[in-house]
């Protein structure tokens, strides 16, 4: 749904919500594809060795830098899609809050020993 | 008076980005919290709005300062493997840490745990900046972008405090050593 921007008056937002809320999935988004590169990364060998972008910092260079891909092009699609929108503001943060609650989960070492 | 290269770097990532970095954020929690509240007092003005936007890219900086330096100057340094048959692992602050049963837990729980959950810290902290510079006063009138601002910034926070605490006690029980020596200054005798 397309809402049209207002002058700012209070409690009136002046801005839609698409782009925060593009911004706050996409966080969530490119966290929890931190957390499960790093989790193959952990249990496959393969996966591993294709994550060692620069070989003295081995696999994290590879987690981290795929990750930060994932995210800024998660972030430019759906800023591109939402930008000028309101959406489900509440489903989104929802969503991301559980992503980023699954990745602080999944980057605990005892965690990652039960998979 | 002298430190090392690699102690230095140390230095510049642990004390000069990373504690820099923890302190900020209970300052950007508080004025975060308060600026977006709706309550209409105290209000903010332009100027105060312009401050904590400059604080907030500031904290980008920093978190990302941090990560990048610690694992691209420091991590490969922690990580070295030891030519084999060494039996000094002082230089060797990953395998010291796994030569002993009272210190392994630090690299297989402290090191393993930082590295992964640190970059959450650069992540959210450009989010909520983001979203604080795009929306400035405006997001006291949006509810949910606030309550994920303020999770986020706190997310931020922990995941920059655990890192914070195991690197510190990381190199408490294995310091990075070596390098060049820098001089910093020439002791006298009294």
């Amino acid at each position: 749904m397309n809402m049209p921007t207002s002058a700012p008056s209070a409690n009136v937002p002046a801005l839609t919500n698409g782009s925060g809320a593009a911004a706050i999935l996409a966080a969530g988004i490119g966290s929890f594809a931190l957390a499960v590169l790093a989790l193959a990364g952990d249990k496959s060998a393969a996966v591993k060795n294709s994550l060692v972008f620069y070989k003295p910092t081995g696999a994290l260079s590879g987690v981290t830098t795929a990750a930060i891909l994932i995210w800024f092009l998660t972030w430019g699609l759906l800023e591109w899609c939402w930008r000028n929108r309101t959406v489900a503001g509440g489903r989104i943060n929802a969503t991301a809050l559980v992503l980023l609650g699954l990745s602080l989960l999944l980057t605990f070492p005892p965690i990652v020993d039960l998979f | 008076m002298e430190v090392t290269v690699r102690s230095l770097w140390t230095l510049i990532h642990g004390l000069g980005f990373g504690a820099l970095y923890l302190l900020a954020c209970s300052g950007a929690l508080i004025e975060l919290y308060r600026f977006t509240t709706l309550s209409p007092v105290p209000e903010s003005t332009p100027g105060q709005e312009r401050f904590l936007k400059v604080y907030l890219l500031t904290m980008v900086v920093l978190a990302w300062a941090a990560v990048l330096t610690g694992a691209y100057v420091i991590y490969p340094w922690y990580h070295a493997a030891p030519p084999p048959g060494a039996t000094d692992l002082s230089m060797y602050p990953q395998r010291l840490l796994m030569s002993s049963p009272t210190t392994i837990g630090w690299h297989s729980l402290g090191m393993e745990w930082k590295e992964h959950i640190a970059w959450f810290a650069p992540i959210s902290i450009t989010m909520v900046t983001f979203v604080f510079i795009t929306y400035g006063r405006d997001l006291k009138n949006h509810r949910q972008l606030r309550a994920a601002v303020l999770c986020f910034a706190a997310a931020s926070f922990m995941a920059a405090g655990i890192a914070g605490f195991c690197g510190a006690m990381i190199n408490k029980y294995a310091p990075l050593q070596g390098g060049q020596t820098i001089q910093l200054s020439q002791g006298e005798e009294k």
